[in-house]
């Protein structure tokens, strides 16, 4: 009557200790410049190396650039950064994928597409959204710089184990209907609190019918209603994603490792803490209004009366005013959430024939740049320049504006990223979240637009 | 900072906004350091709520009212979700506050504090709007906050309630210590896991 997050999580714990918290095993570190250099500051102030240097990836992501990468970072704060990272991983003898090496990315792009992160493993970073990786079948959640110097030292964690939710989606999603949308309804409905102290596993047939790229996106969202992590149970899906990617098991022990992994489910009468159930038939494209992820409507949609002044003040909106036909400056298309093939060619499928808006301002930045090699093989780099666009460097991008991709005050983007929060693209900047569709639909009309038009 | 945390007794700052994220307590353009300074971001605590664009302070936030003094940050349900960032629980440290009441703490920013020796105290709801009640009428009302015993007392009605803390944390808390001492003596432990692991 185990869950799948009971048999991952205790089969990972070293020892339970006094108090009630779990020592954990970590199976992968990843490692960014922005969280990591007061860890490895840590490590020397102790005089320690790490315990496990083959199981931690380090790769730039957050500080980059996203043109002419081929040059120095201008910014020089961001380049000492960068730099720490490259100088911090020679020292402790870790992987590292530097600024325009040929698998840079962002770390919730790379370790899937890498084959880094697999089924079954805990995997950590200091970052938030590290619960992307809970689409392979791990565990994989976000920790501080503190818990960053803790794996460097120990391949360890002390945790308190979290409960367990799940969220079942069932049925089929509409057209022009996508993971993002299927999360940002949920975090809707739940609200950004609502899975506080839960890991989430996702199922039901909506979910069993994304893709792998739906579901990093789905779990990806996952910390934006307060989950530690979010999964899917591995399934053919999953096999079929990770089978020849470079550092997943090849051969006989790929044979091995899939016979293992089937075994990842949770039993037909395992116990949840706590559980939903939704209508796949229930979801529309989604928009966010406000400046907290979980206050999103139907882009048909109209705010409703009961919302927050200092959110609506901020934004420059009003209760009861309907969201299609707002004016749009910026749209961002990228991050980890929204920056892989599939999120790609879901924009050009509307892009494809039509033009970018006079006045749009449209950043499309793959999320690794793996992600940009395929979108010029699939001739999706064509369709989009012929529209106008232009594809630049891999990186997070205007997703938090660490680097120059920043909106300005008071202009308004469409952003398939996951943070709709005060200022996150920039001092004064308004941020409406969306799926990739319906960024595409602004970018080519200029206003917010109901993509399933445009299909 | 390491220290040895026992009783705080303080006047309070009171934040009554719920779900403020770790991006208005630290904004991303403050992590580009690759320090661990506490005052750099403790001066950029709440940066764009402290300081207008021109950078002139924004009376009305509630840390800019000389009236609020304190090392306890009363703040509303939900605190520090979304970035993981520790920098958020430094710019509290460094700003120079001990204590954070609230309804409830955001998963990774409650550990991060914790780690910082900055002690979340998660409160009821209806505890959480007395004493913001309490602190409003009379600005230099003090609040207890207990380690040992676990309470949180409000000074002025004298009203009790006790918190939650894990007992190995609570150790740490009042012995100064971290968890990376803790797993340095794990070292065995950990081999023998490896070593007997299936997968």
């Amino acid at each position: 009557m185990n869950t799948l997050f009971d048999k991952i999580w205790d089969s990972h714990v070293v020892q339970r200790i006094d108090g009630g918290l779990d020592q954990l095993y970590i199976d992968r570190l990843y490692c960014h410049e922005v969280t990591s250099p007061q860890a490895f500051d840590g490590l020397r102030s102790r005089g320690i190396r790490c315990l496990r240097p083959e199981r931690i990836f380090c790769m730039p992501d957050h500080n980059i650039p996203t043109v002419g990468q081929e040059a120095p970072i201008e910014d020089l704060v961001s380049r000492k950064q960068v730099e720490a990272l490259s100088a911090n991983a020679s020292e402790f003898g870790l992987t590292h994928l530097g600024v325009m090496h040929r698998d840079n990315g962002i770390v919730h792009v790379v370790g899937p597409e890498k084959g880094l992160s697999l089924p079954g493993m805990t995997i950590v970073c200091g970052d938030s959204h590290t619960s992307t990786h809970g689409a392979v079948g791990a565990v994989a959640f976000g920790i501080g710089t503190s818990e960053v110097e803790m794996v460097l030292a120990s391949q360890c964690v002390l945790q308190q184990k979290p409960k367990s939710m799940r969220v079942r989606v069932e049925g089929t999603l509409g057209k022009g209907v996508t993971a993002k949308d299927v999360a940002l309804f949920l975090i809707s409905r739940l609200t950004t609190s609502g899975a506080t102290g839960y890991f989430v596993e996702y199922s039901g047939s909506a979910v069993r019918g994304l893709s792998m790229e739906g579901r990093l996106t789905l779990c990806n969202l996952s910390i934006e209603m307060g989950a530690r992590g979010g999964f899917v149970a591995p399934d053919e899906t999953t096999f079929e994603y990770l089978k020849g990617k470079e550092y997943a098991p090849k051969g006989e022990d790929w044979d091995k490792a899939v016979r293992e992994w089937r075994n990842l489910k949770s039993d037909n009468d395992a116990l949840f803490d706590r559980e939903y159930v939704f209508d796949a038939a229930e979801i529309e494209p989604m928009v966010t209004y406000g400046t907290n992820p979980e206050e999103g409507i139907p882009v048909t949609g109209a705010i409703p009366f009961s919302a927050l002044d200092k959110p609506l003040s901020y934004m420059g909106f009003s209760k009861g005013e309907r969201m299609i036909g707002k004016k749009v400056d910026y749209v961002f298309l990228g991050a980890c959430t929204s920056g892989r093939i599939e999120d790609f060619r879901a924009f050009v499928s509307i892009v494809a024939g039509r033009h970018k808006a006079p006045g749009v301002v449209a950043w499309l930045v793959p999320g690794s740049w793996s992600v940009r090699r395929q979108i010029e093989a699939e001739g999706l780099g064509k369709v989009l320049r012929d529209a106008s666009f232009e594809i630049r460097q891999p990186g997070c991008s205007a997703c938090l504006a660490m680097n120059e991709d920043k909106v300005p005050e008071g202009k308004y983007c469409v952003s398939t990223s996951n943070r709709n929060f005060e200022g996150r693209q920039g001092p004064g900047s308004r941020t409406i979240l969306a799926s990739p569709l319906t960024a595409a639909a602004a970018a080519v009309t200029g206003v917010i637009t109901d993509p399933r038009e445009l299909l | 900072m390491k220290q040895r945390f026992y009783i705080v007794e303080s006047s309070c700052v009171p934040l009554p906004v719920e779900n403020i994220d770790t991006d208005q307590i630290i904004p991303a353009r403050f992590l580009k350091a690759t320090t661990k300074d506490e005052r750099f971001f403790g001066k950029n605590l709440f940066r764009d709520w402290r300081f207008r664009p021109d950078g002139s302070a924004d009376p009305s936030f509630p840390l800019n009212n000389p009236l609020y003094q304190g090392e306890i940050l009363l703040a509303g349900d939900n605190f520090g979700c979304g970035s993981s960032r520790e920098h958020a629980a430094w710019a509290l440290a460094g700003y120079g506050f001990k204590v954070v009441i609230s309804s409830s703490f955001a998963d990774i920013h409650k550990i991060n504090e914790l780690n910082n020796f900055v002690l979340p105290v998660q409160v009821s709801a209806a505890f959480l709007s007395e004493l913001f009640e309490t602190v409003m009428k009379n600005p230099r009302a003090k609040v207890r906050v207990d380690v040992p015993r676990q309470t949180v007392t409000d000074m002025v009605t004298g009203k009790t309630e006790d918190f939650e803390l894990n007992q190995y944390k609570k150790y740490c808390l009042m012995n100064a210590l971290d968890d990376i001492d803790f797993l340095l003596l794990q070292k065995d432990k950990i081999e023998a896991f490896e070593n007997n692991r299936i997968i």
